[in-house]
């Protein structure tokens, strides 16, 4: 089956629409403001990610989209049910995965399947048809009677996720589906999640922190830093925006003095925008990388740097990200250079 | 009807669970045999003081173990929901259209299974060491632990779901049960206690339901306490379902 290009913003009703979803945390040490106010529209069919570091307010939002925490502001409307006064007609239409585990030890995997499907109302025998097509499709033949605590971590992270899609909701929250998976597990379950949207046409919002996933999986991104949706689009549009190419230099031990080398030349090195750096790596946005490679690595010569290395690639979401946020995913800590404000 | 099968859905997965690590079913079996066996022949002589209430000791000792059985069975089922807050269970339970009340009758009922082997194996063992009681009294009898149950089994998760850490919990539900149990007249019964204290005594639930099992025991079944001490277990447990429900129910806020 085919499938066509998700449906342009403003046509059709929307699967998920937010409009200044907030959520504040009151601790001892003070407010947490883990939401700042989200307006987003996911419409149906489509696949969207939202992409941002730890305690970026990711899980925050997929718990308030799924009834679980109550907004401390905002609306949102949710597969034609509004999140505040009908939450019950949300929960039957959505489908969740967490980000931490939700299987009892004690249970096996089948139980736990068909358990999961009657609470949605499914008859016995559909729940236990169900089950049987997810065992099926995510692999976890032959584990049917094993009770969850005996299984691997990416074998209990796949019963987790055919526990949230068992119902087969309109709409499916992932959160980080694929951590703890190995290659050909995360692969299989981007073809799954493919699957379902092209054959059922099932909305997908997922979080993830791996880049490589939300190019592959998603139609969009949402990049979502401290609360807040800082930047979106299609991943090739989004680093499309970014521009140019991204020239990294391997200068181990001596980065910081490459960079503030690189910085202070940076009027004789045209069309370079950028000079950071990220542990032993200086990383130069450039709008031909192959051109001012020369140029680059004169300026450190001259200065005695020694490079071990140097790359030049057109923009990953990693680079979108470095770029909107003055941070990389991994590494939440700012950079040297030309970190925002926080 | 469609509650009825959650309540049922509830109810199976819970019973299936308390059977594969039946160590909490076995301690509550073996605890009030033991006071049977260890503190009911000591009752022989203080039955024979005047201000003992009517009956042998055994009518009398009997319907206040029967009390602190269902009190001891149900205050601690809250531990359980903790666990499974902890391990995202609920959180799953919770996002489907599943009723909140079922996810709590579910659990309630199958308290009640549990706390009612408990009891039959307790009257058992007591018939052996001498209880002679009219088999309706000790219908009515379990009927009213089963109220009482209902209650204190819907408070405890309800607070343990409010609280979510067992070492909170614990505290809370050892520091309850203890002042209630003593001033229940379970061990000795309040006739004997100053007025201060029969004083403080008289607003707890449990002295009224102890008491109405004391008069079904009697065959007394027309006994003013006997109505009292129905009314307020009937009264307790739909506080409790009440209150659990509501806890079930509240997103995390
Ligand atoms: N129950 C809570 N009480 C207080 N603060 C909280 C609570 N839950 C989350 N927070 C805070 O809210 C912020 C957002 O947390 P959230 O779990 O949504 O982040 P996330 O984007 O999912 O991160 P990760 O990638 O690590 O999963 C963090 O600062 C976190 O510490
Ligand atoms: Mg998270």
């Amino acid at each position: 089956m085919t499938y066509s290009e998700p449906q342009s913003p403003g046509t059709g009703i929307p699967m998920l629409a937010t409009e200044g979803l907030k959520r504040e945390f009151h601790t001892r040490n003070g407010t947490v403001k883990a939401v700042l106010g989200i307006d987003m529209t996911v419409h149906p069919g489509e696949i969207v990610g939202l992409l941002g570091p730890n305690g970026a307010g990711k899980t925050t939002m997929m718990r308030m989209l799924t009834t679980l925490l109550a907004p401390t502001g905002g609306q949102a409307r949710i597969v034609g049910h509004d999140l505040r006064s009908d939450p019950a007609g949300v929960r039957g239409r959505v489908g969740y995965v967490a980000q931490a585990s939700g299987v009892d030890p004690a249970c096996t995997v089948e139980e736990e399947l068909v358990h999961q499907a009657r609470l949605h109302g499914l008859p016995l025998r559909r729940a236990r048809a169900r089950t049987a097509d997810l065992v099926d499709s995510l692999d976890l033949e032959g584990l049917t009677s094993r009770r969850t605590g005996e299984l691997s971590g990416g074998q209990r992270r796949r019963l987790e996720v055919a526990i949230g899609l068992v119902h087969d909701p309109p709409l499916v929250f992932l959160d980080e589906p694929t951590t703890g998976l190995d290659p050909q597990s995360r692969s299989n379950l981007w073809n799954h999640v493919r699957r379902l949207r092209d054959t059922l046409g099932t909305t997908v919002l997922l979080t993830t922190h791996y880049m490589d996933e939300a190019d592959a999986l998603c139609d969009r991104v949402l990049i979502v830093d401290h609360g807040a949706i800082v930047s979106e689009g299609r991943p090739s549009d989004l680093k499309h925006e970014v521009g140019g190419d991204v020239v990294r230099i391997e200068a181990p031990g001596d980065a910081e003095r490459a960079r503030s080398l690189l910085a202070c030349h940076q009027d004789e090195l045209p069309g370079v925008s950028l000079v950071e750096r990220a542990d032993d790596t200086v990383r130069i946005l450039a709008r031909d990388g192959e051109r001012i490679m020369v140029d680059l690595l004169r300026v450190l010569v001259d200065g005695g740097v020694h490079a071990s290395g140097v790359n030049v690639s057109r923009p990953t979401l990693e680079d979108v990200f470095l770029d909107i946020t003055g941070r990389s995913l991994r590494d939440t800590a700012p950079l040297t250079a030309s970190a925002p404000g926080v | 009807m469609r509650l009825l099968t959650e309540i049922g859905l509830v109810f199976t997965r819970q019973t299936t669970l308390s059977l594969r690590s039946p160590a909490w079913i076995i301690i509550g079996l073996v605890q009030p045999v033991l006071y049977l066996a260890l503190f009911g022949p000591l009752l022989g002589a203080v039955a024979e003081v005047a201000s003992f209430p009517a009956g042998d000791s055994w009518q009398v000792f009997v319907p206040g173990l029967l009390v602190m059985q269902s009190l001891f069975s149900a205050a601690f089922v809250g531990f359980g929901v903790i666990a499974e807050q902890r391990n995202g269970v609920l959180e799953r339970m919770r996002v489907t259209p599943v009723s909140r009340l079922a996810l709590l009758l579910g659990r309630v009922f199958r308290d009640i299974l549990v706390l009612l082997a408990q009891s039959l194996v307790l009257l058992a063992a007591a018939f052996a060491f001498g209880l002679r009681a009219p088999v309706p009294g000790m219908l009515i009898g379990l009927g009213l632990i089963v109220l009482l149950g209902t209650g204190v089994s819907s408070l405890s998760y309800a607070l343990a779901l409010r609280l979510g850490d067992e070492n909170a919990l614990a505290p809370i539900v050892n520091s309850v049960t203890m002042p209630v149990l003593l001033l229940s007249g379970v061990l000795l019964p309040l006739s004997f206690a100053p007025a201060w204290l029969s004083g403080i005594a008289s607003v707890n639930p449990f002295l009224y339901v102890v008491e109405a099992t004391r008069e079904a025991f009697l065959s007394d079944y027309t006994a003013q306490a006997l109505m009292l001490g129905t009314a307020v277990a009937a009264g307790f447990a739909a506080l409790g379902l009440f209150a659990g429900t509501r806890a079930f129910q509240r997103q995390v806020t």
